[in-house]
């Protein structure tokens, strides 16, 4: 039989599922390069935002000590961290062939990741409406937009990605194939996170430092 | 393997992941102590600029670290060519900031 198809119990599932079969070997190594060019992808957002950072025409234009808010981006980095444990969770029960309490630990993490990027779109509705901060208004807002924007975008592709994984597994439950599949998303939810670390220290946190 | 050495390695692996989730639990304690240490730094306004911000920099490493070895689980067996890819980007990401803070004066 398939080792893709077998099924399992608890004693006989392997410790780690994610890398027990060769497709799951290539998908684990495979990913972590992807992080790995994540990372240099998000360094070059961090150097433009940084070179940039306060640059505008003249003086009637918001700098980063004006607008930001030390509350909202609190309550947002530990919505984000407190998803972060929510997926480690669900690889804890994936480990230990418990199905039912991987999808819901999943699905706690999609509903945090979503609360995340609800405030994340009130903040820049609330940048563009009240301090006139738009995409276009600066180089500063332009490199803010393109940094935190293309980390929301991630937030948002993970989200559609957990919420997939979730619903085309539902009837099959965990077997070799799509454990990897689980393993690969968390690992990229948990890089959002590692990205968010550096946005609140950098951006936001150094940005109300002036 | 005969039954009873099947559920016994059961047991224990249990056991073992059971104790690779209380790092991960006190890991995440850590962290969210981390950032409110590095928000309070911030919100105080007694301390100087040069010295908030090397401080808020090194936690936000710390966090990281935390969150690769505990979290991504990059402490466990296998993780040695992953983490010279991840090493290799950090470095290039590090010469990547570099040079856009010092190359661009307008």
């Amino acid at each position: 039989m398939n080792l893709l198809d077998q099924k399992f119990t608890p004693q006989t599932w392997p410790e780690h599922p994610e890398t027990a079969t060769h497709e799951g070997k290539n998908k684990f190594i495979g990913f972590w390069l992807f992080l790995a060019g994540e990372t240099v992808l998000f360094a070059s957002l961090f150097a433009t935002y940084l070179a940039l950072k306060d640059s505008v025409p003249n003086s009637e234009h918001a700098l980063a000590a004006d607008i930001y808010s030390l509350e909202l981006v609190f309550i947002m980095t530990a919505i984000l961290l407190t998803s972060s444990l929510t997926s480690v969770y669900a690889i804890y029960h994936m480990r230990n062939y418990n199905f039912k309490q991987m999808q819901l630990w999943f699905f706690i993490t999609v509903l945090l990741g979503a609360s995340f990027l609800a405030l994340e779109i009130y903040e820049f509705n609330h940048y563009v409406h009240h301090y006139n901060f738009t995409f276009s208004s600066s180089a500063f807002s332009s490199a803010y937009y393109t940094l935190v924007g293309t980390h929301g975008a991630h937030v948002c592709f993970g989200l559609g990605w957990i919420l997939a994984l979730i619903f085309r597994n539902q009837k099959r439950g965990l077997n070799l194939y799509n454990a990897p599949k689980y393993y690969v998303a968390s690992l990229y939810w948990h890089f959002i996170d590692v990205v968010w670390v550096f946005i609140f220290t950098v951006v936001y946190l150094m940005g109300i430092l002036g | 393997m005969n039954n009873h050495e099947l559920k016994a390695q059961y047991e224990y692996r249990k056991r073992k992941s059971a104790e690779g989730m209380k790092n991960q639990f006190i890991s995440f304690i850590l962290m969210i102590f981390l950032t409110l240490v590095a928000f309070l730094a911030v919100g105080y306004d007694g301390f100087p600029k040069t010295f908030v911000i090397p401080i808020i920099l090194l936690l936000a490493c710390v966090q990281v670290i935390f969150q690769l070895y505990y979290f991504m689980h990059a402490s466990e067996k296998g993780h040695g060519m992953v983490m010279l890819f991840m090493y290799s980007a950090i470095f290039v990401a590090f010469i990547t900031v570099l040079c856009f803070m010092t190359i661009i004066w307008w």
